[in-house]
């Protein structure tokens, strides 16, 4: 470690006069701060963001408050209609709809955040170095990328459940493996315009190592689009296990989730048992349209952000 | 009559920070076959009021007030869209800047001008290609008739802006605007496009508004100017006589701030302080009083109107007399380095020393099987020497390898053959820790203050970046550093705690140069360091630059297109054409010793902010435009352009002969004689200079 020369003091320059900050000068205005003035000044963005709050709060703290018994069937309570005591009546194994609804979220909701998690670390990382370093490694790692590709994921599912017992994790497991692809090419084209902005060349310049400027420049520049793919990985998630348990195929019992609980009031709903269905299909929609609209905010806030001041 | 008659117009855009009064009671006249310059630095009205003009503007913009725009006696403000359109591209017709974004990429040029007749003429496909094919002729893009297939990307930047011309001029307008027709030119380019600019206007008997902020532009090719400031006229006058007795402290300043040619290299460039008002809330008094040296009380409270006569008016309450005088410039002299600019044959060894570097970049794309890959040859074999302390300029046109040249210098990218030794270390056997090591000695300062620095981080983050991964000194005092650092370049402290975009370009600039010296450089390779600066605060960095290599021994290597930027930093120029140095010498040499043709010309392209000097020398410049860099001329590159060019250009190379102590050029038949036909010359008393071989 060298230690520092002194520079001798100069003269001093001509005054120059600086961006006088409109508030407080302590409190500097920061690319964060602007790109969250942004966000919160479209309605959309404060929308969908109430709304996942809402959701989560039912799924979380919902069941806290409002205690059913979601193990135990009992068939002498199956298929009520609304009224006292279930607010939204039971299903076939005599369970409370309401406190299902909530117990089905809870693993929708934890599934669709732990995927979009992994992709998202996993898919950054693959596709910012692949953009990186460019030329004869980018093109082996984006052909990698296009072999899992023609795989159609679906079926690849519906091959791994069958063939074992599908646990919360293992389905995370396989959602993470087919989705961090759209979110490495994703982060790669990013990254392949902003490695020959200047910047990028000028911590070259300093001798910064290649990791150095993934994580420190390229990966935060890229945080946008990032967070974009992760929004709309969550919905695609919680859409993709509602299919699953669709089919049948989802969470085995005692797990509960809404696609299975779609399922199983489908079989009912020529029986006139609405409540089965339409709850379910609700909050559903609700959710996946929640984090949509977070997505498309955080998309606009971005395209501000690059906006030269 | 006049033929165009603005009078109060005003033009508002809402934007959510609130309404930006972009142009403030503007009123001028044009008249028929003239051509009238509006300048000023960017941000200052300018481009909008061409736009307004033309009902163009941005979303949220609109005319208002009691403006009024009478062309030939009708009034176009308030003329419904649709009338409006009749008018646009018919009376009056634009020529945009970037001639790279304003053409449609995926239709041929002849489809884009013939659109413009089809859709004013009312005539069939046939008659508006016909018309196409003319119009492209008459702006002189060689063989217009097979060339009106081609789609934009086949055409070089100066053709696409001769294309933009014509698709102006297909309807003969009587008047064309022009914006900045030429920023995104080379000088060479840019000489034959305002040249071309010209002869039309007088052919066609049009009037043009040329919108630029090149004072050497404008005094070449106006007839009467209007400098504009923060959205209102500040001076209105001739052009001769803006030059030699402009009254406005604006117009002073801004002219004073240009770099010239002939400017004195060893002063400082007078400068204009701060930065233009924010036209959201425009100052009440004189708009230019902040930063106005001749400013008083009533300055700031009063607004002036502009008086004077009819062919000179301007805004100011205490109005100068002609040019800022050469004793106030001269006053303050540029600082001298520690030992002012050895000779590189003087030091004991170059500090830098490029020896025969070829770098070729294969062309991606089409390769048929059978056929030879083919390569860009960016360079082909360049050497130089740099001594400590010392600025070495890089001219020459885009394409001809300067900014390959200066990645190579600094270790960015490696040459194919050919070596690059700092300080007795040759920089392509270095490898990993030890190259990143040794790049603590070579830094780079960029050309675009806003992708240089990373919007996400803090200044004082990316001033400590260097230092953090160099390892150099513990957290405090890199903070403290930062601090210094800051300080040299005129930044206040607090500057560390903002970011990026909440500086003028101007003052990113300068961080950048701070961050280049945070590791104490020997050497910096500036690209383009101020080209994208407005003319007022280029000054500013200019003299900055020179003033940290007096401070800290600095060499530099200056590389730009503007030759007077080189011409005042630099101690020794390069000129480089198509991959190959064609003349290296000192500043002096270069500027009124030229021997190879092509610096000669490139000299000769070079606006003048001096309206005699330019008009004198319209039309004399270079013609024609670069030959590809994949399959270069054979012989002496420059060749196909040359009007010395003869025979023996074709066959053989030049090699680099002397014609100074220090002042090298390779051209068979240079504009003056080689020091060793000089002397042979002698001794055989006489011969015939340049015929002689120089081998």
């Amino acid at each position: 470690m060298s230690t520092l020369e002194p520079i001798e003091p100069l003269e001093p320059l001509e005054p120059l006069d600086l961006p006088q900050p409109v508030d407080a000068p302590t409190v500097p205005r920061g690319s964060g701060r602007l790109w969250a003035e942004a966000f919160v000044r479209n309605r959309r963005a404060l929308v969908g963001l109430g709304m996942v709050a809402v959701i989560a709060a039912f799924c979380f703290i919902g069941p806290l408050l409002y205690r059913t018994d979601q193990v135990t069937v009992q068939l002498d309570l199956a298929d009520l209609p609304p009224g006292s005591g279930n607010p939204l009546g039971t299903d076939a194994s005599g369970y409370d709809v309401l406190g299902r609804l909530m117990e089905g979220g809870r693993s929708s909701l934890e599934l669709g955040f732990a995927v979009a998690l992994t992709t998202t670390v996993i898919g950054t990382l693959y596709g910012a170095v692949a953009g990186y370093l460019g030329g004869i490694v980018d093109a082996v790692m984006m052909r990698v990328i296009d072999t899992f590709l023609a795989i159609p994921g679906i079926v690849l599912l519906l091959i791994m459940v069958s063939v074992f017992t599908p646990t919360l994790w293992g389905i995370i497991l396989l959602l993470s493996l087919l989705s961090w692809l759209g979110a490495a090419r994703l982060v790669r084209g990013e990254v392949l315009s902003l490695r020959t902005r200047e910047f990028v060349q000028a911590a070259r310049m300093m001798g910064g190592t290649g990791g150095r400027i993934v994580l420190r420049h390229l990966v935060p520049n890229a945080a946008g689009v990032i967070i974009v793919s992760g929004t709309f990985t969550i919905a695609d998630s919680i859409l993709t296990l509602s299919a699953l348990s669709f089919l049948g195929l989802g969470l085995p019992p005692p797990h509960a989730d809404w696609g299975t609980m779609l399922s199983a009031g489908l079989n009912s709903l020529y029986d006139g048992y609405w409540w089965l269905v339409y709850p379910p299909a609700a909050i559903l929609i609700v959710t996946v349209v929640a984090f949509n609209l977070i997505g498309d905010a955080v998309h606009d806030a971005l395209d501000v952000r690059l906006q030269r001041p | 009559m006049p033929l165009l008659e603005v009078s109060n117009l005003t033009t508002h855009i809402r934007t959510r920070r609130g309404v930006v009064r972009a142009v403030d009671d503007v009123s001028f006249t044009l008249e028929a076959g003239e051509t009238l310059g509006l300048v000023g630095e960017s941000g200052c009205g300018k481009s909008m009021t061409g736009l307004s003009l033309m009902g163009l503007l941005p979303p949220g913009g609109a005319v208002v007030g009691d403006s009024s725009v009478l062309l030939d006696g009708r009034e176009l403000v308030g003329l419904p869209d649709r009338e409006l359109r009749r008018v646009r591209g018919n009376d009056i017709a634009m020529v945009f800047q970037d001639p790279m974004t304003s053409l449609d990429p995926t239709k041929t040029i002849g489809h884009q001008v013939a659109e413009s007749v089809l859709l004013h003429r009312g005539c069939t496909r046939a008659e508006a290609t016909e018309r196409a094919a003319e119009v492209l002729g008459l702006v002189g893009l060689p063989h217009p008739r097979e060339r009106l297939k081609d789609y934009p990307h086949q055409l070089s930047g100066g053709l696409r802006q001769r294309v933009l011309i014509a698709m102006a001029l297909a309807n003969e307008p009587r008047v064309l605007i022009a914006d900045e027709p030429t920023t995104a030119l080379d000088v060479t380019i840019q000489a034959q496009i305002l040249a071309l600019l010209a002869d039309l206007r007088t052919r066609l008997g049009m009037a043009m508004i040329l919108i630029t902020h090149d004072m050497g532009v404008t005094a070449g090719h106006t007839d009467r100017v209007n400098v504009m400031y923060a959205g209102r006229i500040a001076e209105s006058t001739g052009t001769d006589r803006l030059f030699r007795g402009m009254r406005h402290p604006y117009t002073q300043s801004l002219l004073a701030s240009v770099p010239r040619l002939d400017q004195d290299p060893s002063v400082q460039l007078p400068t204009i302080p701060g930065r233009p008002p924010d036209l959201t809330a425009p100052p009440g008094g004189c708009r230019f009083a902040e930063r106005c040296r001749y400013a008083t009380d009533r300055c700031r409270t009063e607004e002036p109107q502009l008086t004077g006569a009819d062919d000179h008016r301007y805004a100011c309450w205490h109005p100068t007399s002609g040019p800022l005088p050469a004793g106030t410039t001269a006053a303050v002299p540029r600082p001298d380095g520690p030992s002012p600019s050895p000779s590189p044959s003087s030091a004991d060894r170059p500090l830098l020393e490029a020896r025969d570097l070829v770098r070729e970049f294969p062309v991606h794309g089409n390769r048929l099987p059978g056929r030879a890959r083919r390569v860009v040859h960016a360079l082909s074999g360049v050497s130089l020497e740099l001594g400590p302390g010392e600025t070495f300029g890089l001219v020459g046109e885009s394409g001809c390898g300067k900014t390959t040249l200066g990645r190579l210098l600094v270790g960015l990218d490696r040459p194919d053959t050919g070596t690059v030794t700092l300080d007795g270390t040759d920089l392509g056997r270095l490898r990993g820790r030890e190259l990143r090591e040794r790049r603590r000695d070579l830094q780079m300062m960029f050309q675009d203050p806003y992708s240089s620095l990373d919007p996400r981080m803090r200044v004082g983050s990316i001033l400590r970046e260097p230092l953090q991964i160099q390892g150099i000194g513990t957290a405090r005092q890199q903070k403290a550093r930062v601090a210094e650092l800051l300080t040299e370049v005129g930044l206040p402290e607090r500057g560390a705690e903002l970011y990026p975009h909440e500086f003028s370009g101007g003052q990113r600039q300068r961080i950048g140069l701070a961050r280049a010296l945070a590791l104490t450089p020997k050497l910096i390779v500036a690209d383009e360091p101020v080209s994208a600066l407005d003319v007022s605060v280029r000054a500013q960095v200019l003299n900055l630059m020179n003033r940290l290599q007096a401070a800290h021994g600095l060499s530099y290597v200056v590389i730009s297109h503007d030759l007077a930027v080189v011409r005042y930093l630099a101690d020794r120029i390069g000129v480089m054409y198509l991959g190959r140095m064609v003349e290296v010498g000192s500043a002096d040499d270069i500027q009124l010793r030229a021997a190879h043709p092509y610096t000669a010309g490139l000299l000769k392209a070079v606006p003048v902010p001096d309206p005699e000097l330019e008009r004198a020398k319209r039309g004399t410049g270079i013609s024609g435009e670069l030959p590809s860099p994949v399959d270069p001329p054979s012989g002496c590159r420059f060749r196909t352009r040359c009007p010395l060019a003869r025979e023996r250009c074709a066959e053989e190379q030049p090699v680099m002969r002397a014609f100074g102590p220090e002042h090298t050029a390779a051209c068979h038949f240079p504009l003056s004689t080689p020091l060793a036909d000089a002397a042979a010359g002698r001794l055989n008393g006489g011969g015939v200079p340049g015929s002689a071989g120089g081998r």
